[in-house]
């Protein structure tokens, strides 16, 4: 589950966020970088992250292939509540950004 | 390794004999709710042995037969990532020694997150233990269009499987009637899967065989949170739900306590009345009744702290507000949860280390714990009322503001300030070496709170309570008026010293002056003295650890004060008796200063050192919190005192 390839940061640029490209293709990008309302499916942890919280994310559901989606950050910018199979959690932006997703809207 | 002495003896209070079950389950899938109301109230809390995670356990009746049910700490997995889930796999781990194995596993998995929880059931089945399911809020499946065959999902796992929603007395039946028979559960013929890509598929077919349609999105739970956690409007709810929060477990207390230390107060003067021995009647009264008015008047306020938390936790805004307040709290290393905790101790750090328990971390709790009796309680305000009031005049003013008034709020910042970085101090240090913990906390749907589960909750914190800390208080209140007390003074005595008998002042002056206490008060003097204290003052500061308040009686006692609970005259005329600052001022601006911030720091209160042994089942960490804050309040008093005593 765990990827060499590091997290290339996708800016989003003057594209906007609504973009028509096909879904599910391009660069990963870090669970942290998507806005509340964007979803992505999780590609992998990054290597970086400590096998024993990557194996707790794993278990708590943000397992590769696994559809995520942004609900809201707080007001303080930290933490952000995510949905992920069925159920929602607060991840504090240290952990979203060990997760590695794949835009899907 | 003898069976007595072994960690599992008596002294953890393991309850022994019949069959021995263990329930394990994700936070918010409603194990705490299924284990009140499978054991009632028949519930017993001690420690795991060499950690200081507490142990929950409980007897379910099952007709003439007793069932002890252990409720192990919520965990998502397995793979212990903390030491309460250590506790968990540990007491899972039938190769473990030093914890008794469970005869059977009972797993709540909630309905509307069965994705997610059948991976830490496929974890429990590992074991290999004799396990039985309890599925719960499958109503809430229903309501957001969810579809699950319960029957189904009992074949496709292979283990019984038994539908409890809400408190229904007839789903738990079912399951109590299972509960000794845990040998001859059904077992899988295949245990499931290790390697989690296997795992997974494992779940996505007992999903499928089950039936399992998704649940939609919770629209009200959305459409709740969309205001609740509103930048503006969620922030303003939350400062308006902790301040009611506040005024609840501070200002409506206050009239119960009030009316508790009264009743008691009278029973006290009945028995001087009816009792001729003065030593016997000041015993019973002051002592024994006293005493256990200072055990009973803490109740209102874990009844009403256990009321709003249980009220905040069962409707699922507990999870709300320390997601609002996670950002601020990480600054002290803490997380959200901590909140609320601390915000309970400005009341009372008795309900705020209780409040504690709402945090899923056990280094947090400690964290949380060894700052909490810096915040600024309601038994310090007296002092500070008296203290503030000698030190700086009505009158004097800060800019626009009363000097009073500036130097009370400094006190609270000051102690707020402290708590923050004695947790952030203790956080660093506990998790020193081992790796950080990472922050994940699930926001459960909103949830109407059960009657039942309030009021168990409400009322087994007050019975632990009573039992646990209400013995030391008990002991402490009976031993330090024993001490301001003795020996006694015959009329002869007092007359030849000097002293009217009949003068009720002077004589409980004398007494004091007199008794061991003030022999304590003068062995300690040269501790204090660096910081302007005589020994009049150390035998305030000793009696005030039955309580912070009994200081200003104490030293309005000593001063010999027509009214001790008003001492502030005879105070600001009191001089050194003895010493090389003998007929000074005692009470000069530095000697105040320090004494004020000595009560800011020190662990002047023998109920937290109770309820810190209770909570954390063992006599280290209060002993910890005592040394430290000790220190801390000695060396900041000089501090003060000699600053204070340089400007002035």
């Amino acid at each position: 589950m765990v990827s060499v390839q590091l997290g290339t940061r996708r800016k989003s640029g003057p594209s906007g966020p609504v973009d028509s490209a096909p879904v599910d293709s391009g660069p990963d990008a870090r669970l942290s970088d998507l806005r509340p309302g964007t979803s992505g499916r999780i590609t992998g942890i990054e290597e970086s992250v400590e096998p024993s919280t990557a194996r707790r994310l794993f278990d708590l559901g943000f397992a590769p292939g696994a559809e995520v989606t942004v609900l809201r950050r707080a007001p303080l910018g930290d933490p952000v509540v995510y949905q992920v199979v069925e159920y929602e959690i607060a991840l504090r932006k240290e952990q979203a950004a060990g997760i590695r997703v794949r835009r899907t809207a | 390794m003898s069976a007595h002495c072994g960690p599992t003896g008596a002294g953890t209070g393991t309850i022994t004999g019949g069959t021995r079950l263990a329930l394990v389950g994700s936070p918010n899938s409603g194990k705490s709710t299924l284990f009140n109301a499978l054991t009632g109230l028949r519930t017993k809390t001690g420690n795991y042995p060499g950690v200081t995670v507490a142990r929950y356990e409980g007897t379910a009746r099952v007709g003439k037969q007793e069932v002890v049910i252990e409720d192990l700490p919520g965990t998502y997995s397995l793979d212990p990532i903390s030491p309460d889930e250590q506790v968990v796999a540990d007491v899972l781990d039938p190769d473990n020694p030093d914890l008794g194995t469970p005869d059977g596993i009972l797993v709540t998995l909630d309905a509307t997150t069965l994705r997610r929880s059948l991976g830490l059931l496929a974890q429990v089945m590992r074991t290999g233990l004799p396990i039985c399911v309890v599925l719960t809020f499958r109503d809430e499946l229903a309501r957001r269009g969810g579809t699950l065959d319960v029957a189904a999902l009992r074949r496709a796992l292979g283990v019984p499987v038994v539908a409890v929603t809400g408190g229904s007395r007839t789903d738990l039946a079912e399951l109590q009637a299972a509960l000794p028979e845990s040998a001859s559960w059904e077992r899988p013929v295949l245990p499931p899967p290790t390697d989690p890509a296997q795992r997974r598929s494992w779940v996505e077919s007992v999903l499928l065989s089950a039936g399992y349609e998704v649940p939609e999105a919770d629209q009200r739970t959305r459409r709740i949170d969309a205001v609740l956690l509103h930048p503006l409007w969620g922030t303003l709810i939350f400062f308006a739900t902790m301040f009611a929060f506040f005024q609840i477990i501070f200002t409506v207390a206050t009239p119960l306590q009030d009316a508790v230390q009264s009743v008691f107060d009278r029973l006290g003067t009945l028995v001087t009345e009816y009792v001729s021995n003065p030593l016997l009647a000041g015993f019973l009264g002051n002592a024994l009744i006293g005493g256990l008015g200072s055990v009973v008047v803490f109740l209102p306020q874990i009844a009403l702290l256990f009321l709003m938390i249980s009220l905040l936790e069962g409707s699922g805004y507990l999870s709300r507000a320390a997601f609002l307040m996670d950002r601020l709290m990480a600054r002290a290393g803490l997380e959200g949860r901590a909140f609320v905790a601390l915000l309970s101790s400005l009341a009372c750090a008795i309900p705020g280390i209780m409040a504690t328990r709402s945090l899923p971390s056990a280094k947090d709790r400690f964290a949380t714990m060894m700052g909490a009796p810096l915040m600024t309680c309601s038994a310090r305000l007296t002092v500070y009322v008296l203290l503030t009031g000698l030190l700086v005049s009505p009158g004097a003013r800060v800019g626009p503001f009363g000097a009073q008034g500036v130097v009370m709020f400094a006190l609270y910042l000051v102690g707020a300030l402290s708590a923050m970085a004695t947790a952030w101090v203790f956080k660093r240090f506990s998790s020193r070496g081992g790796p950080v913990l990472p922050f994940y906390m699930e926001m459960p749907s909103y949830r109407l709170p059960r009657r039942r589960s309030v009021a168990d909750a409400i009322w087994s914190a007050c019975k632990g309570f009573l039992a646990k800390v209400g013995r030391i208080i008990l002991v402490v209140t009976v031993g330090l008026w024993l001490l301001l007390s003795l020996p006694l003074h015959s009329d002869a005595q007092l007359r030849s010293a000097g002293v009217d008998p009949a003068d009720r002042t002077a004589v409980s002056a004398y007494e004091v002056d007199h008794s061991y206490a003030a022999d304590i008060g003068h062995a300690i003097e040269p501790v204090f003295e660096p910081l302007g204290f005589d020994w009049r003052i150390n035998v305030g500061v000793l009696g005030s650890l039955s309580a912070r308040e009994v200081f200003v009686a104490t030293l309005g006692q000593v001063a010999a004060a027509q009214n001790p609970d008003q001492p502030t005259e005879a105070l600001t005329q009191m001089t050194y008796t003895d010493g090389p600052h003998q007929g000074q001022k005692l009470f000069t601006p530095a000697t105040t200063a320090a004494l004020l911030v000595f009560f800011l720091y020190a662990l002047q209160c023998m109920s937290t050192i109770g309820v810190m042994r209770r909570e954390t089942g063992s006599w280290k960490w209060p002993a910890v919190a005592f040394g430290y804050m000790f220190v801390l309040a000695w060396t900041m008093a000089f501090l003060t005192h000699t600053v204070v005593g340089a400007l002035t």
